[in-house]
């Protein structure tokens, strides 16, 4: 049983909430595996997928997961300009509400909106990414990803090398990763780097080659185009030389090491072809992996409603 | 107010600036202070007793609020503005001039004015804009709008960016013998920020404004003080960089530089936006919520003499502008009512500051930096009076504030120290009927 009635965060979950979710994925591939890819746990059951940012890729994986467990499903793309007309989160919702969905996924720009939701909403909210704050599905899903290829967390050292301010793939898998006992370490350019990110108990640094030594995953964080005017890096080309994942570099890490990216990538500027499609990398087990963690996820939280089956 | 006559029967009376503290009666007469003394005799004047144990202070004055009116009615009024002050125990406030439109121009400075009037609860001081519109780039007509009515110049909700209009209205306001008050606020630094930089916003993924933004201002608006000689007051202080940069300018003589500091930013730290309640938005404010060393050097400041003036930075805003998404919301709360019990609890009840200097930073001082009337209850000045009742239990009702709008941080808070009254002009304005 999970304790919150929501998954705001990786923040709110211990150890064993944790581990019952990935172990709970597990049975859920069981599915993926079977000529008919559906089971009834969710029937009758309302989900509506929220997204005030496009996200093709979550909101795709959210959406497998909600029709292999029988959900009645609805996608709702905000656009921004309907925010800026001055409907705010709220309206949107209470306009929601009306429906009566029994879960809401959502995506929002702004860190803490799917708190403000949990707050003021009956339904069960599931954070499919705030801001620069969490985003807690796609850390659980890297920690299935990494079970599966390492049997364990505990005492792996994990390197997360890139745009460490703005990431909320960060904030969730640092969270993940030192609650389940992985050796932590975070890698980018100085000016992208959080305040008081050493606090987190992590190890920080700016060397890609130290984060990656002997490293048993690394795991590539994007580095968005807008984020170029903000002073943070002078450019993509200086970016790659300092911080690109090359074939060398990855020479520095354990024989065994994968390679892992949250997507989309942009090659040739955090992560070089060869690596991103290279022996190590485990980009698309994450996709798949994906859905059978949110399968798990939607079925831990609708079984805190009462009614599993 | 000719012919009325009030005694202030008992109590202890506290007046820093006449260096008196002990047990006397007040006799108002014409609406000023008419005797200080022991037992004075009523005859025939209408009679306060002040119960033992409360204080007479000289009226509080808060030069820091926002009064929304003209412009945002819906978030303040005047008249809702003046209510909520005498209810916190404050006889006299200075507006800011961020209303809409700015007050920039003697018009809208009578307009406030009569308005106050009107109201008749508060003295109202207008401050008037730096530049036009606060938009920083042409110098406003600061004559014209002192002889208005305006104390004090400043484009506050933004900083004067630009250093050469800030050193060109400190020459001029000089001048003119009236402060120029700063915003401090490197606006590049700031960015789009909306929390401290530090662990609490890493952890949330909240964008940071680090303390320097504040303080790399207040040391280039030294300078510039110390260049012209003009009178210079720091708005809300609220990171330890510039409570360090003041004192160094004080500690090599500089009597032009005053600073403020709102209640806020010497009770609280940003480790509140993740506890009870996480991104709440009552919690946002500009300047933010800063760290732990922030905060205590608010209160080392406030206990040194470094921190001329407790000021609220009284920033109404409508319930609903408040329930979005932290990023979205405006930043600032009330602090009219909420001022004097948390600087009680905090302050005078934990043995910081004596009782005298905490009435010296709500009256003398904010009435010495902006060179206002009162701050003191010697003879022949302006009978504005607090009763204060510091062993009041008080808990903090943000429904039941006066303030049309509600948005404290400090809702449900349970404190020790109260306002009992609130005379402005020999009339009693404001009387808690629960004490
Ligand atoms: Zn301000």
């Amino acid at each position: 049983m999970l304790k919150s009635r929501h998954l705001l965060g990786i923040a709110d979950l211990g150890p064993d909430e944790i581990a019952l979710i990935l172990d709970t994925a597990e049975a859920m591939t069981e599915i993926a595996a079977r000529p008919i890819k559906k089971v009834p746990t969710l029937r009758g059951r309302t989900v509506v997928n929220l997204f005030f940012e496009p996200s093709t890729r979550t909101r795709t994986s959210f959406e497998v997961a909600e029709k292999r467990l029988s959900a009645d499903t609805l996608s709702i793309a905000v656009a921004q300009s309907s925010v800026t007309k001055g409907e705010t989160l709220l309206d949107t919702v209470r306009n929601l509400e009306a429906m009566a969905p029994d879960m809401i996924v959502m995506r929002h720009a702004c860190s803490g909106a799917p708190h403000l939701l949990a707050r003021l909403c009956r339904s069960v909210i599931i954070n499919a990414g705030d801001g620069m704050h969490e985003h807690p599905t796609q850390a659980l899903l890297d920690a299935f990803t990494i079970r599966e290829h390492k049997r364990r967390l505990d005492g792996l050292k994990v390197a997360i090398v890139g745009d460490l301010l703005h990431s909320r793939v960060l904030r969730s898998n640092v969270q993940l990763l030192n609650t389940m006992g992985a050796d932590v370490w975070a890698c980018g350019p100085a000016t992208l780097i959080p305040a008081d990110l050493a606090r987190f108990g992590i190890t920080v640094t700016t060397s890609i080659e130290r984060a990656v030594a002997d490293a048993d995953v690394v795991m590539m964080l994007r580095i968005q185009h807008e984020r170029m005017h903000g002073h943070f890096i002078p450019s993509t080309r200086e970016y790659y030389a300092l911080f690109g994942l090359t074939p060398e570099r990855l020479g520095r890490a354990k024989p065994d090491v994968i390679i892992m990216h949250p997507g989309p990538m942009n090659r040739g500027v955090e992560i070089d072809s060869e690596v991103a499609d290279g022996p190590h990398s485990v980009i698309l087990a994450q996709v798949t992996n994906g859905v059978a963690v949110r399968m798990a996820v939607l079925y831990l939280l609708a079984g805190q409603e009462g009614e599993a089956d | 107010m000719s012919g009325t006559r009030l005694l202030l029967k008992g109590g202890r009376l506290v007046d820093p600036v006449a260096g008196r503290d002990g047990e006397f009666d007040l006799l108002v007469e014409d609406g000023r202070v008419a005797r200080v003394g022991k037992l004075l005799p009523a005859d025939g004047a209408e009679v306060f007793e002040v119960k033992r144990g409360w204080i007479v202070a000289p009226g509080l004055i808060d030069i820091h609020v926002h009064l929304r009116e003209p412009g945002q009615e819906h978030k303040e009024t005047i008249a809702s503005g003046v209510r909520a002050a005498v209810a916190g125990g404050f006889t006299a406030v200075a507006c800011m001039p961020n209303t809409d439109p700015v007050n920039d121009h003697p018009g809208i400075t009578e307009l406030i004015m009569r308005r106050a009037a009107a109201a008749a609860l508060a003295r109202v001081y207008p401050i008037g804009a730096v530049s036009i519109g606060s938009k920083g780039e042409q110098m406003a007509e600061l004559g014209a709008q002192k002889a208005a009515g305006c104390v004090a110049f400043t484009d506050d909700g933004r900083p004067v960016a630009s250093a050469l209009l800030m050193r060109r209205a400190l020459e001029y306001a000089g001048m003119l013998g009236v402060p120029i008050v700063n915003h401090c606020e490197d606006p590049s630094l700031k960015g789009d920020g909306v929390a401290h930089e530090g662990l609490v916003a890493s952890r949330l993924g909240l964008r940071g404004i680090p303390g320097v933004a504040e303080s790399i201002m207040v040391d280039r608006d030294v300078a510039l003080a110390e260049l012209t000689g003009g009178p210079y007051h720091v708005c809300h202080m609220s990171a330890y960089q510039s409570l360090r940069a003041v004192r160094a300018a004080k500690d090599r003589g500089m009597t032009n530089v005053s600073c403020e500091v709102a209640p806020h930013h010497f009770v609280l730290t940003d480790e509140a936006l993740e506890a009870p309640v996480r991104y709440d938005t009552n919690l946002k404010m500009n300047p933010p919520l800063r760290g732990t060393a922030d905060r205590d050097a608010m209160l080392d400041g406030i206990a040194d003499g470094t921190v001329d003036v407790i000021a609220t930075d009284h920033a109404p805003h409508h319930a609903d502008e408040k329930l979005v998404e932290f990023d979205n919301a405006p930043f600032g709360i009330v602090g009219l009512e909420t001022c004097v019990p948390l600087v009680f609890e905090r302050l005078v009840h934990t043995g910081r500051i004596t009782l005298a200097r905490a009435i010296a930073l709500l009256s003398a001082n904010p009435a010495r930096v902006f060179r206002l009337p009162g701050g003191t209850l010697a003879p022949d000045a302006a009978a504005d009076i607090t009763v204060l009742a510091p062993d009041a239990p008080v808990t903090i009702r943000a429904a039941a504030l006066a303030s049309k709008s509600k948005n404290t941080p400090f809702d449900g808070w349970q404190l020790r120290g109260g306002v009992a009254a609130t005379i402005v002009g020999g009339r009693i304005v404001y009387r808690n009927e629960g004490l």
